[in-house]
């Protein structure tokens, strides 16, 4: 009996020091579902579960575009918020009133990690960073489909009549030249969003006089620019016939198995075709949008998600740990072997393994060079109209002509910068 | 002398509680928020800033007409295939339980479920319904993606969808008619057109003011079905108020969608208001 006492004595006892010693927490993280941006969460969180095992992990999916764009908004206003959530940064970043929503993670050490191109795009209007990198920088460009070119004799173009002369070319051996995929309306922005590269080459200020209401879509003719082409590529009829039907993963499966040649996209498109057709990965190549001059060619770049901690959080101090711990060389190692190498990592010193697909490969130099990219403009402004890709799917689809397009895009943008509270307008 | 109700009106309560936190508080919220640019943490009073926003939105007379087209198209094809199926479904046919089983049936499948459906089937190249009519040699439009077809594809998969409960409530109201006044007109010699027009329609107006009022609200605030299908695109053309607040609250701007669901309430209210008095004033008189 007594002995029954001691020992149940001794046990509560331990139990007490071990509870003093590891809080037992279990984070929740709200993510995309997005399948690289699962398979990168589930394997840093089992990395960090590894080190730490008194901390544990709830992972909870959500959709992504517009109705993911309510869903956070939504949870983070109602208090509802994971720990832990992935979401873009940039504009969109911005629109989540970061201020008061979000924890400061300036004075993370992993912060010295990240490159200061990353830090500005999470950085809220007060100067505190309130995010780190989560997943590869991406470019915004066409995927070609590499057996066509061969086939044809045709080279990747460096201006947009070397493009169309290409596309001509391909309608007349008989096949799909450009897919465009407006069930998945976000898809139509492509050519206007990925033409910011040639934008600011020829306007320089434009994303600042944009900002301060001094600058306009339709009275820029290089900002323009990008309706008319969408336009003109529908004109030249040259578009899959159910491109109004098709979706994103069609997109995929058509550059690269080779049932159309072009598909204006972001780069983060890899991980789709790695997945769904990894036999065809070769067959996709890249290349920048080209604008009209050759010599001043580059690449539009949109900067990864970040992973961020709701100021409300109640378990606030274990999540900031294990963002700290997301923004070291070795966790980006854990993400790209996850899901692969569709882009450079924004942490100092992580490097890409040496056999990344050849769209990647494509894309790389312009990386490397000074002055071949540019960010793309939601990431210099706050304001993104949200109602850009009903217009374009208008425009892609013949329905409405670029100019009037651009006019109510104006508009559009006029809304967002009044519920952003901006001076000027 | 009034009769006391053997029961106390806190028996009431419950029901009150629900309903004051539950409705009537978020109404009158909602004619608040909707004078404010709101983001979920601070609302700023900028009068009726919103409601001059709506109504200038470009594509907010569209959206209205698209609402009145969706509504009338849907309540009036209702109404009359609704009426001429209930009088088919008990003129006495061969199975006619299992028949009223099919045409009923629609209506208990999720309108999204069946959204997604159509949507598949509607498809341009691949869909099962152009792909019957290149058998035939019929080249088929793009049901969803052609901008003047597409709400009238959504119209019709509503028809599809409902036409059912119309037809529930026409075979109640036909057997509300007496048989002798069938009988009476039989007797007079009137063809089976005129005992149509002359005894059925008349008679069955209760339940034509019912289907054309649960129709009509029913379709001016429509917006599962349209949202599953085309999400109001191509572009725009498709839309309809419902979508186009939804748009609004999705893009955050919480104020704005907010004063959209306002003139919506106001606008339901001022065509089926009117309505039904006029409904109920004819019923008095006849």
């Amino acid at each position: 009996m007594n002995r029954l006492i001691h020992s149940t004595a001794l046990a509560g006892a331990m139990a007490l020091v071990a509870g003093l010693a590891q809080a037992e927490v279990t984070l929740s993280v709200l993510i995309d579902n997005n399948p690289e941006t699962v398979a990168m969460m589930e394997a840093l969180t089992a990395a960090y579960t590894a080190a730490n095992p008194d901390v544990t992990f709830e992972i909870e999916q959500r959709t992504g575009g517009a109705e993911g764009d309510n869903i956070v908004k939504t949870r983070l206003a109602t208090g509802e918020m994971a720990d832990v959530f992935n979401y873009n940064s940039g504009s969109l970043f911005q629109a989540l009133n970061p201020q008061q929503t979000l924890a400061d993670m300036s004075s993370l050490g992993g912060q010295g990690n990240v490159l200061d191109s990353f830090k500005q795009v999470v950085t809220s209007p007060d100067g505190a960073v309130r995010g780190v990198p989560f997943g590869p920088a991406m470019g915004g460009g066409i995927f070609y489909n590499i057996p066509i070119y061969q086939e044809l004799g045709l080279t990747p173009p460096k201006t947009w009549a070397e493009f169309m002369a290409n596309n001509e070319k391909i309608k007349a051996a008989g096949k799909v030249a450009v897919i465009q995929t407006y069930t998945d309306t976000w898809t139509s922005q492509l050519f206007i969003l990925a033409d910011y590269f040639n934008v600011q080459a020829e306007v320089p200020n434009f994303a600042a006089d944009y900002t301060a209401n001094k600058a306009k879509y339709a009275s820029t003719p290089a900002a323009m620019r990008g309706f008319e082409r969408l336009e003109e590529v529908f004109k030249a009829g040259v578009l899959n016939e159910d491109f109004g039907a098709a979706t994103f993963d069609d997109g995929m499966r058509m550059v690269s198995t080779g049932e159309g040649a072009h598909y204006p996209m972001l780069t983060f498109g890899i991980g789709n075709v790695k997945q769904n057709y990894p036999d065809n990965l070769n067959d996709m190549g890249f290349f920048a949008q080209p604008g009209n001059d050759a010599a001043k060619n580059g690449l539009t770049v949109w900067m990864p998600a970040a992973i961020y901690v709701p100021e409300a959080s109640a378990n606030k101090e274990e999540a900031l740990k294990f963002v700290d711990f997301v923004a070291t060389v070795e966790s980006c190692q854990t993400m790209i072997s996850a899901a692969g190498a569709s882009g450079p990592y924004l942490i100092k010193g992580c490097e890409l393994p040496a056999d990344v697909p050849q769209a990647v490969k494509d894309m790389l130099p312009y990386f490397q060079t000074e002055g071949m990219t540019a960010p793309a403009l939601e990431f210099l402004s706050p304001i993104k109209g949200p109602a850009l890709e009903q217009l374009t799917v208008e425009v892609g689809s013949g329905i409405r002509p670029a100019a009037d397009a651009a006019a109510l895009y104006d508009q559009d943008v006029e809304k967002q910068a009044k519920q952003l509270g901006l001076p000027n307008w | 002398m009034t009769r006391r109700s053997p029961y106390p009106y806190w028996f009431f309560a419950p029901a009150a509680v629900i309903y004051t936190a539950l409705f009537l508080l978020p109404t009158v919220a909602a004619f608040w928020f909707a004078l404010t640019r709101w983001d979920l943490y601070t609302a700023t009073f900028i009068g009726l800033d919103n409601f001059r926003q709506f109504l200038a939105e470009p594509f907010l007379i569209s959206g209205m007409s698209n609402t009145l087209i969706y509504a009338v198209t849907t309540s009036g094809l209702k109404t009359v295939l609704g009426l001429l199926l209930a009088v088919l479904l008990t003129s006495g046919l061969y199975a006619q339980g299992f028949l009223r089983t099919v045409v009923f049936f629609p209506v208990l499948v999720s309108t999204i479920g069946v959204g997604l459906t159509f949507t598949a089937l509607m498809h341009p190249t691949k869909g099962a319904i152009n792909v019957a009519l290149e058998l035939v040699g019929i080249d088929g439009p793009g049901w969803l993606t052609n901008p003047t077809l597409a709400l009238f594809s959504v119209a019709l998969v509503d028809l599809w969808k409902g036409v059912g409960l119309a037809t529930l409530i026409y075979i109640a109201g036909l057997a509300s008619i007496s048989p002798e006044y069938y009988e009476a007109a039989r007797i007079d010699g009137a063809t089976r057109r005129q005992m149509f027009w002359r005894v059925t329609v008349p008679l069955v107006r209760p339940a034509t003011i019912t289907v054309i009022t649960l129709s009509l609200i029913g379709g001016l605030r429509s917006f599962d079905l349209i949202w599953a299908m085309t999400k109001g695109g191509p572009g725009f053309s498709s839309d309809v108020l419902a979508s186009t607040i939804y748009k609004q609250y999705q893009a955050g701007f919480y104020g704005l969608s907010t004063a959209g669901n306002v003139i919506l309430f106001l606008m339901i209210a001022l065509i089926i208001l009117p309505l039904t008095l006029w409904f109920n004033r004819r019923e008095v008189d006849a």
